[in-house]
């Protein structure tokens, strides 16, 4: 019963924002599109030569690609790999760089060296590169894999972020009151500490999902992660190398998965405007 | 009866080799329980250093720190729990006191069921209601699920207070606890600790800058001035106030700008020898106040460092030159 | 020539020829209304101030949170932020027998006026300094910003000044601002709020967060512009000790109007107002011996959402039924005294029952 009280008050809060409210709901759209729409709409496998690179029209609401195939159910189907990964992979890299980085300013000492170094060894990787061998080395067809894969390289930075303010966190008095009250390290940091941070980890969440989705569009545009199916980056990918951008009738082959792509990381990082709002009760005026 | 706090030789350092600071240099005091001491003193002088070590959140650096009579670096771990418990701190800011993103029931009820004083959720809402009665926070349903922004600095104080009771501490720190709220309120504030000395036999330790509101706080307790790192004068209120003995204390009552126009005209003025404040990276030598003291004697004050010593008119003075000396503060 | 006959020969239009001007008070005050805009709605932050300043007095401007004693003092040398505005009433400004209207000011004319004539000191000096750049800088590009040229004089009148606030004028000069303590600072703001000769001095809250013997070389040096150099000055403060220790004259500020106006023996031995009565009944002296202290209950009002009638009437315990409604105006309760109450000859009956401890300092 609270849960939903808890929930209700959630969404209400989300709604204080009108820029955040509406990435909401551009969020929810997406996400309903991509896991729900693929019970509805079905993808169109059927060649279809005399419908080549149709424009939208009724019959084919985005137009057609250049097997002749229905761009739009392709859009439907192809948002939740992508979706996927980039959570997977914001989310890992998160929980990793806000563990560690609040753990390590407030431990202090050997426990703050040893992470950092161990930070800083990863920061310097590049992470290009690193793919492009791993991907000349394994196959990299596990989507789930390539989404740990990136959350194991996106962390240093965050997690330096983090740390530098949990280190100015502990020193606040009612971090030291805490302490005086004896309410153990574990819920300083996690209770006391990390709730002042959510505007940053959230801001970072989406900023590192958005990163992992242009990464994996990356990798299936340079060919080294053979996706089967039609996420979009294998429909950018596809399209690109067709020569797509070069016909006026096929650019809606092009356009779509990027308008998709583009829509979905505009909508996530406006919909942390209310995100913050429901983190931080300050920012919430007026209530 | 052993006294429930006793600091002996206490010492801070910070630092290293060349940038070290001693904050607090061998200071040794005893607090009686039911007792109110007032430490006062300029910035850098150490008395929030030294509240902070009394309240066990910054280990020494040398000296020992007595609970109840027994010394804490000798404590087992139950023991030195329940220490912890017992002594509590308040703070100065009331926008940093307390964390902006929890209500003031998630602050109080955290330590309640933490600490199991209470039996569940229920229970703990019960005593946090309690708890904001005793803190004059009525009618307390009110302010169950507040946040801190949505207070006001006395409010925030004394969701401070409320907090620090919920695990039934014997001794309070308060550091500066009334400095940055209204002046009419801090009475306020003032009266209800006194309550809470009162009905609940809590001692206090009372750190402040203000000498007119020590003064009043602690009118039947004892005074400690300490000046960069040291103790120069303690003694009962009264007499602290009334007769001062060290000329830093002199200096400090001649000072203090007083809200009444006819006490500011007849107030003696006290000449120092020099405006300037010693940096605790480069302490004069003897006795710190040396540089500045207008009975400064050569010879003796820039070369022996004066020992705190006990006067009839009760209390110790850190000054062999003046210590029988009483001045008038009023013409 | 020096310094300051050439600057005030600036021709300027807003100056209007009057006649004799010496008995004129340097700054009136009337019925301003500042209003800051805010989420939840307009903030009343100041509403209905009247008062003349006199030359060379120095008036105290005492109130907590929420009195508007900030926004006012900002208001008279227009440094508010832009969400605030003086909507209503006027502020004249006098000297030489000319006088103009402050709200009128805009531009160059705004700039001289708020530095040249009427300077404001802002609260210990901690953020009023750029860090990077050194002391004599500060000095020079205000003086340039006001149309100097003259290097050589522009530092010689920093260099007097800092001598004149006590300062090792040739160390300080040259420093940075985090080379000097709070305290000098404090006194460097105050030479600096010299350097273009102005009429009247408006400082904000001068000793707080200052130390004690600190304060003390501030108060003194305050003491010395207000009875050397007869300075006009208006001292915003909380602090009651320091409208003691300095101030000619005392008005109280509550909920952003003045309840309370008089001399300072006046305010502190015989106040009319119950929230001057309140204050001074809760704040303790050290060298009076001890004495009983009393709070007000309550807490300031929400400047978004005023009661209604006299501000203060929740907290006041003389409040009856015409308090609820209407709002006191500032009426004659004693030779240069004015108190906004209803009742304020029930405060003088209360008083003459329960004197404060006041002169009798070994009760």
């Amino acid at each position: 019963m609270t849960m939903l009280r808890s929930l209700a008050t959630t969404l209400r809060i989300i709604t204080y924002n009108k820029v955040g409210f509406l990435g909401f709901l551009a969020v929810l759209a997406i996400v309903l599109l991509s896991f729900v729409g693929p019970y509805f709409v079905e993808l169109d496998t059927k060649t279809k030569v005399d419908k080549i690179y149709q424009p939208p029209s009724q019959e084919f609401w985005l137009g057609t690609d250049h097997q002749g195939r229905d761009i739009f159910s392709q859009i439907v189907h192809g948002g939740r790999e992508v979706i996927e990964v980039a959570v997977i992979a914001a989310a890992l890299s998160t929980a990793i760089a806000v563990t560690f980085g609040t753990l390590s300013g407030f431990a202090g000492g050997w426990v703050d060296t040893a992470v950092m170094s161990i930070t800083d060894i990863v920061l310097t990787i590049p992470q290009l590169p690193l793919l492009l061998v791993l991907a000349a080395l394994i196959q990299l067809n596990n989507m789930m894999a390539l989404g740990v894969l990136l959350g194991l390289l996106g962390w240093p930075a965050l997690l330096r972020a983090v740390r530098s303010q949990a280190l100015s966190l502990k020193e606040r008095d009612f971090v030291e009151a805490a302490r005086a009250l004896d309410l153990g390290t574990w819920h300083i940091v996690f209770r006391e500490i990390v709730p002042n941070m959510m505007t940053y980890i959230i801001v970072s969440f989406a900023l590192a999902m958005t990163g992992a989705v242009y990464a994996q569009v990356g990798l299936v545009l340079f060919g080294l992660v053979p996706f089967s199916g039609s996420n979009w980056g294998v429909m950018l990918s596809l399209a690109w190398v067709r020569g797509a951008i070069f016909y006026k009738d096929s650019i809606w082959y092009i356009m779509m998965p990027v308008a998709a792509i583009v829509i979905l990381q505009l909508s996530v990082v406006t919909m942390t405007r209310s995100l913050e709002l429901v983190f931080n009760p300050r920012l919430r005026t007026g209530e | 009866m052993a006294p429930i706090i006793e600091a002996r030789h206490i010492t801070k350092t910070f630092g290293r080799g060349k940038e070290q600071v001693v904050a607090v240099d061998a200071v040794s005091f005893a607090i009686q329980e039911g007792e109110i001491l007032c430490l006062v003193g300029e910035s850098g002088c150490g008395k929030s250093t030294t509240g902070r070590m009394i309240a066990g959140l910054l280990p020494p650096t040398a000296g020992e720190i007595l609970f109840e009579g027994r010394p804490i670096s000798q404590m087992a771990p139950e023991e030195y729990r329940r220490y912890r418990h017992a002594v509590q701190i308040i703070h100065q800011d009331p926008y940093a006191s307390l964390n902006p993103v929890q209500t003031v029931q998630q602050i109080l009820v955290t330590p309640l069921l933490r600490h199991r004083k209470v039996d569940g959720p229920s229970g703990a809402r019960k005593r946090a209601l309690e708890l904001l009665e005793i803190v004059d926070l009525t009618p307390p349903e009110d302010f169950l699920n507040k946040y801190p922004h949505q207070l006001s600095g006395g409010q925030r104080q004394r969701v401070s207070v409320a907090r620090a009771l919920t695990v039934e501490p014997r001794f309070i720190v308060a550091d500066e606890a009334v400095s940055m709220v209204d002046v009419s309120i801090r009475v306020s504030l003032l009266n209800m600790l006194t309550r809470l000395k009162e009905e609940f036999h809590v001692t206090f330790l009372f750190i402040t800058h203000d000498l007119a509101l020590a003064k009043y706080f602690a009118w039947h307790g004892r005074i400690t001035v300490m000046y960069l790192g040291r103790i120069v004068e303690d003694g009962p209120t009264p007499r602290v106030i009334q007769d001062p003995r060290h000329p830093y204390t002199q200096a400090l009552l001649s000072a203090v700008p007083e809200a009444d126009p006819e006490l500011t005209r007849r107030k003696r003025r006290m000449e120092l020898r020099s405006a300037d404040i010693p940096s605790l990276l480069a302490l004069p030598s003897g006795c710190t106040f040396h540089p500045r003291c207008p009975y400064f004697v050569e010879g003796e004050c820039d070369v022996n460092v004066p020992p705190l010593e006990p006067i009839s008119e009760g209390g110790r003075v850190a000054c062999p030159v003046r210590k029988s000396e009483p001045i008038q503060l009023l013409a | 020539m020096t310094l300051s006959t050439a600057s005030s020969m600036a021709n300027s239009v807003t100056w209007v020829q009057e006649g004799e001007t010496e008995s004129r008070p340097p700054l009136s005050l009337r019925d301003v209304h500042i209003v800051y805009s805010s989420r939840r709605g307009p903030v009343q932050a100041v509403r209905g101030v009247s008062f003349d300043l006199h030359g060379g007095e120095s008036l105290a401007l005492i109130g907590e949170s929420g009195s508007g004693k900030t926004t006012l003092g900002l208001g008279i040398v227009r440094l508010l932020v832009k969400t605030a505005r003086i909507t209503q009433g006027a502020i004249r400004y006098r000297r030489d027998g000319r006088e103009m209207d402050v709200l009128a000011l805009e531009g160059p004319e705004l700039r001289r006026f708020r530095w040249k004539e009427c300077a404001m000191v802002f609260q210990s000096a901690l953020n009023a300094f750029n860090p990077v750049i050194r002391i004599w800088d500060q000095f020079w590009d205000t003086a340039r910003a006001h149309g100097w040229s003259d290097r050589r004089a522009v530092r010689q009148k920093a260099l007097e000044l800092l001598r004149f606030v006590q300062l090792d004028a040739d160390r300080v000069i040259d420093a940075y601002p985090h080379e000097l303590s709070g305290g000098m600072r404090q006194r460097v703001l105050i030479a600096l709020s010299l350097l273009l000769d102005p009429q009247i001095l408006i400082l904000d809250e001068p000793t707080t967060a200052l130390d004690i013997l600190t304060q003390r070389t501030i108060m003194d040096l305050l003491r010395r512009l207000k009875e050397e150099l007869h300075f006009t000055m208006i001292f915003i403060s909380h602090d009651l000790a320091i409208a003691a220790e300095l101030a000619d004259r005392v008005a109280t500020m509550y909920a952003g109007t003045v309840v309370e106006l008089g001399p300072s023996e006046a305010i502190f031995y015989q106040p009319r107002h119950p929230y001057t009565l309140g204050l001074i009944r809760a704040v303790p002296t050290v060298t009076g011996g001890y004495e009983e202290l009393y709070s007000i209950p309550g807490s300031p009002p929400d400047l978004i959402d005023l009661p209604s009638g006299c501000k203060f009437h929740p907290r006041c315990p003389f409040a009856t039924e015409r308090c609820r409604k209407e709002e006191p105006p500032l009426e004659k309760v004693g030779e240069h005294h004015l108190a906004a109450c209803w009742h304020w000859t029930e405060v003088a009956a209360e008083l003459g029952r329960t004197p404060l401890h006041r002169r009798t300092p070994n009760a």
